[in-house]
């Protein structure tokens, strides 16, 4: 038993650190306040070092990079809070491209995703369905060798820069749910799509995505039909080592450790001899270690061939459940001066606390709810029965 | 990185799991509790198979195992809750082979075959010489502790009674002033924190397996426990609180092994490449919003692993003390769900969950506060007070 990273790792590492001190400065930050996580120029840069391809498993075609190494890439990249989102859902992308995909998908689509060239985006969700994403409800009919797309799409983040949407669709309204479901990846300049914003809390910009009688030639779908559901399950696998979301609080706690060092009490003390402040600054610290003990374990299984499951949704949900409960506490500390934005010249660094505290709960809900991961640990890690 | 057990390891858990499991029935933790808490049958059949002395150098008639097989050995142990002071022995059979070799070979010798039963006060001794509530007081032949700058050692007759206590814990104050010196400044100020490192450490790990065993019983008896008309664990209610209990039961075993596995490294000379103290890099901020008080001279103790390790601390200590509060909790949290969970049986002594719920109150508590805990790492973590400094 051994948790150490090896001398290959750290040297991984150390050229993850260069890599992103070149390629993440305050600006490429603040340009993800525009409501869109995303650099085009640090994607394309991440491309070209061959980290998106080499997040692709191997057997599929991709880069096949260990996963202790890729593990160490999401740490980094969420330690730099470098704003790359389009990374991981491109690499889920890919994936299921080349596992699923046909010619057309494989040749065209899969390389430039790949290139860093272009984007795609994830349409799982509706307006009426979202943890139950098999209850989806747009429809894809069959008209003669082509498709026609009707329906909409909630959470399509990054829809408005993305090139390509991984759609799963109804084809037989008339199956049981998980038997009626197929994949298309549909291009976002098809005619008959229509991306309106939706803008949230975290002041992140999303999407919701409408389909009017959306056009697509057989070469689009992605897997068999009617088989969506299978796809689907694969999507999830290739999620699990790229999702990030493992190491969300250190930037958190820094700005908190930072805030207490200039900070002073009413009786003059600094708050950072505060014995509350401390207290909370080690628990953060406790989590933290938890968080990456898991991310560690989850990527040493994975490395070794093995397959992990209920790991991912313990891991996903202790992360999220601690970084909501430390940016409130961290926002609490800091009074009314906690409550500045960005936009206000006295906002401590850039108004980071307030910043994750608003973005802290999308963490919880997105990529699989705290409620959702309680029921996977419940029946896969506890063999309880199913409760829905 | 292999973060799951080899394959001797797994034959060591295979082993001892077996053992405890027939040796240190639930029956058998009560018995111990009419008594002072310990069971010297169990005691008997450990050192035949070993156990005591499994991570001592073979110098000393230890087995020569290191800390992470001495680890899989504890978890099973704390799966029982075993009545045996397994922990504390091993951690001073450690303490002594590495400064004890002046202070009677042979006594040490014993100690490593667990014809002796050996043990640490964590705390102060009083005026008077006396170590107060020393776990395992009750039924120790040896007692070391921390006198000044020295480490001593004493050997005499325990009280065989404990005092009486939540847990049923042999705790007994024990009487040092005639204890004699095996190490004095740096080398007992190091040998000391080494094995309270230890101990926080296997205890951790103890943890682990406390939470993983007392959830299993919550697990078991919501399967089986039928209430309006179904059983009690297909209430989501009831499925998301063992859920909660089980991600911090397998975030706390993950961090006590990897604390074990620290501590393990530093020993052979192969510490583990530093993980940072300040686990996140130096940030940029732009020039408009930034806090003129944010550099990296205001950080004393966190620019790099480098500076805290001059500090006095290494990983393995800081990941030992952190996995003991956050094993603790979680340990406390599960016993908490599962007793719950049982409704009113849950809370009655023919029931064994209430055993469980006392335990992991105890074994954190008799190494001292937990708040103490935490000014210590948030000394390590954040540099002292003022007042401290001063």
């Amino acid at each position: 038993m051994d948790f150490a990273m090896s001398a290959r790792a750290e040297e991984f590492r150390s050229e993850v650190q260069q890599f992103l001190a070149e390629h993440v400065d305050a600006e490429t930050i603040a340009a993800g306040r525009d409501g869109t996580i995303h650099s085009a120029a640090l994607h394309r840069a991440i491309a070209e070092r061959g980290w998106l391809s080499g997040a692709v498993p191997a057997e599929l075609g991709g880069g096949g990079m260990d996963p202790v190494e890729l593990c160490v890439l999401v740490e980094e990249l969420q330690l730099h809070q470098a704003p790359a989102d389009a990374l991981g859902v491109a690499v889920v992308a890919v994936s299921m491209i080349l596992e699923h995909g046909g010619e057309h998908l494989r040749t065209a689509v899969a390389p430039r995703l790949m290139a860093g060239e272009a984007l795609a985006c994830l349409g799982y969700s509706e307006p009426e369905s979202g943890s139950d994403v098999a209850a989806a409800r747009t429809r894809a009919e069959r008209r003669g060798d082509r498709w026609i797309i009707n329906g909409a799409k909630m959470w399509t983040t990054l829809a408005h820069v993305a090139d390509y949407v991984v759609l799963l669709t109804r084809t037989d309204p008339d199956a049981p749910k998980h038997r009626g479901l197929t994949f298309f990846v549909a291009p976002l300049d098809a005619d008959g799509i229509e991306i309106r914003p939706v803008e949230t809390m975290g002041n992140e910009r999303s999407n919701a995505t409408f389909y009017d009688n959306v056009v697509l030639g057989d070469e689009w779908r992605l897997g068999e039909v009617n088989d969506g559901w299978a796809v689907m399950k694969t999507a999830l696998k290739y999620e699990r080592g790229i999702a990030g979301g493992q190491f969300p609080s250190p930037p958190v706690i820094e700005a908190a450790i930072d805030w207490a060092r200039g900070a002073c009490r009413a009786d003059g003390a600094s708050l950072i001899d505060d014995d509350e402040v401390r207290h909370k600054l080690v628990r953060a610290a406790i989590d933290v270690e938890v968080c990456r003990s898991f991310a560690y374990h989850t990527a040493a299984l994975a490395s070794e061939g093995a397959m992990f499951g209920v790991e991912g949704s313990m891991t996903k949900l202790f992360a999220s459940e601690s970084y909501k409960k430390h940016c409130a506490w961290f926002l609490d500390m800091m009074g009314a001066k906690g409550l500045l934005t960005h936009d206000d010249p006295g906002a401590h660094m850039d108004g980071r606390i307030e910043e994750h505290f608003r973005h802290a709960p999308v963490t919880a809900i997105y990529g699989g709810t705290s409620e959702i991961n309680r029921n996977l640990v419940a029946e896969g890690w506890l063999g309880l029965p199913r409760s829905r | 990185m292999r973060t799951r057990y080899s394959e001797d390891q797994q034959a060591v858990a295979e082993a001892f799991g077996e053992l405890f499991a027939r040796e240190a029935s639930t029956d058998a933790v009560r018995a111990a509790e009419a008594g002072c808490g310990f069971d010297a049958g169990l005691w008997r059949t450990l050192a035949a198979a070993g156990a005591p002395g499994m991570a001592v150098a073979a110098d000393y008639g230890g087995g020569g195992g290191s800390l992470v097989d001495l680890a899989v050995m504890v978890y099973e142990w704390g799966r029982r809750i075993a009545p045996v002071p397994l922990v504390e022995h091993a951690v001073c059979a450690r303490l002594l082979a590495a400064v004890g070799g002046d202070w009677h070979r042979d006594a040490v010798a014993a100690v490593a075959v667990g014809e002796l039963i050996a043990t640490l006060a964590p705390g102060p001794l009083d005026s008077g010489g006396v170590a107060r509530l020393v776990p395992a007081g009750a039924v120790a032949d040896v007692v070391a502790a921390r006198r000044a700058d020295d480490v001593v050692v004493t050997r005499s007759r325990p009280p065989a009674t404990a005092r009486p206590n939540t847990a049923d814990l042999p705790l007994a104050d024990r009487d040092l002033s005639d204890a004699q010196t095996v190490a004095s400044g740096a080398a007992a100020e190091d040998a000391w924190e080494r094995a309270l490192s230890e101990w926080k450490a296997l205890t951790a790990v103890a943890y682990a397996g406390l939470a993983a065993e007392v959830l299993a019983m919550g697990v078991d008896y919501t399967k089986q426990r039928r209430q309006f008309g179904v059983p009690v664990g297909s209430f989501q209610a009831v499925q998301h609180g063992l859920a909660d209990a089980a991600t911090r039961t397998e975030g706390a075993r993950l961090l006590a092994f990897r604390a074990v596995c620290a501590l393990e490294a530093e020993l052979t000379g192969k510490p583990t490449p530093p993980i940072r103290a300040r686990p996140w890099p130096e940030r940029p901020v732009s020039a408009a919003n930034k806090s003129g008080k944010y550099t990296a001279a205001t950080h004393p103790g966190l620019s790099d692993s480098r500076s805290r390790s001059e500090a006095g601390r290494s990983d393995g200590g800081r990941l030992a003390s952190m996995a003991l509060l956050f094993g603790a909790e979680s340990a406390r949290f599960a016993a908490d769900r599962a007793l719950q969970y049982h409704g009113g049986y849950g809370y009655s002594a023919e029931y064994d969950v209430q055993l469980y719920y006392r335990r992991a109150a105890g074994w954190l508590l008799q190494l001292g506060e937990p708040s103490a805990e935490i000014a210590r790492l948030a000394q390590n973590d954040l540099g002292p007070k003022a007042t401290e400094a001063a």
